[in-house]
């Protein structure tokens, strides 16, 4: 079970979650980054920079 | 064979869990997420892959990982010279007018007074743009001489050196929408409306996909923009207008979940049946290369 590092709570993540996967906080919305599946965490998403597009 | 295929992605979003997925169902895919943060050049196993597909969001990085990887044996999806072209809407629109491709009128200006004449000659409304901008960031809509003096004055005093290349477009009327096509190994694969509230129609600004025919001035426009620029992977945005269908933009590294909403093709899947068949070619030729050797 991951934690959301804004409001704590306990995210569980999906079998099929896959590391770097940006999902959000279903309490705060804030958006989360997946920087570990074993064991679970997240962290704060990397806000846009300039350069990000497609 | 089996086909180490890499996916340059330091963020997972829809699109790229969505080609991760289709990768894993395949028994002749082996598959590396590679992410830029978590290597550095040459400490790292990017030899071993056949094949890389760039799903990176930072353009910068992506830009300088797929010409390191040039010319190593590994085949890019897209090549670097797409990517190169695709990255800056100046040599892209240079690029298509230089072939007769039609795209909307446009100047590239060096300096802030030039960038002002360029607004004057293009005609109001015009469309200020960053050459290496995404998601119509830092897209301005200049309606008279007042506006663009204050526009490339603003533009003046942002840090980014690119904000001193200025790609000055005509503003084409469409009613809010464009049209965004794919296209994969040269074959038109979709395309979308994006309509929006804003005249910047696109999804990352909540622009919203609706069906669009693939009729055959579109697929024509696209193919011969796809073949300009060097073919690959690429959504291509598509402006209508009273000279027909206009390139806008074209992108190498395409965005596709809200587009794939009114597409009856699988992007996805096709996107790495392209993947999987350029790496194959591309082993034959390193290959056939060895045994010259």
């Amino acid at each position: 079970m991951a934690s959301c590092p804004e409001c704590g709570t306990e995210i569980e993540l999906p079998d099929d979650t896959i590391k770097n996967e940006i999902l959000d906080c279903p309490t705060c919305g804030l958006e989360l980054e997946v920087v570990s599946l074993d064991p679970a965490e997240v962290d704060l998403a990397p806000e846009e920079e300039e350069d990000w597009g497609e | 064979m089996k086909i180490n295929l890499g996916i340059l992605a330091s963020r997972i979003r829809l699109e790229e869990k969505l080609l991760v997925k289709e990768a894993r169902k395949r028994s002749e895919i082996n598959l590396t997420i590679v992410d830029p943060r978590e290597f550095t050049w040459d400490n790292s196993n990017l030899s071993e892959l056949d094949v890389l597909l760039d799903r990176e969001i930072s353009q910068s990085r992506a830009y300088h990982i797929m010409e390191l990887l040039s010319n190593t044996g590994i085949t890019l999806i897209n090549d670097f010279e797409t990517v190169q072209l695709c990255g800056d809407k100046a040599f892209t629109s240079v690029k298509l007018k230089k072939h007769g491709v039609p795209t909307p009128d446009f100047r590239v200006a060096f300096d802030r007074e030039s960038a002002l004449k360029a607004v004057e000659e293009i005609g109001y409304p015009a469309v200020l743009k960053p050459v290496d901008g995404s998601w119509g960031r830092m897209v301005s809509k200049v309606n008279n001489r007042e506006s663009a003096e204050a526009t490339l004055e603003h533009k003046s005093h942002l840090d980014s050196h690119y904000h001193s290349i200025y790609y000055v477009q005509d503003f084409v009327e469409t009613g809010k929408k464009d049209i965004r096509a794919f296209v994969i190994g040269g074959e038109v694969v979709g395309a979308a409306y994006r309509k929006s509230d804003h005249w910047i129609t696109n999804a990352a600004r909540g622009g919203e996909s609706h069906p669009y025919p693939l009729t055959e001035e579109l697929e024509t426009i696209v193919s011969a923009t796809s073949d300009v620029l060097g073919g690959g992977a690429l959504a291509v945005d598509l402006l209508e207008s009273e000279r027909g269908l206009l390139i806008n933009e074209v992108n190498c590294s395409m965005e596709f979940k809200e587009s794939m909403k009114v597409i009856d093709r699988d992007i996805p899947a096709e996107l790495l049946d392209y993947t999987v068949e350029r790496a194959k070619v591309g082993s034959e030729e390193v290959t056939q290369q060895q045994c010259l050797v």
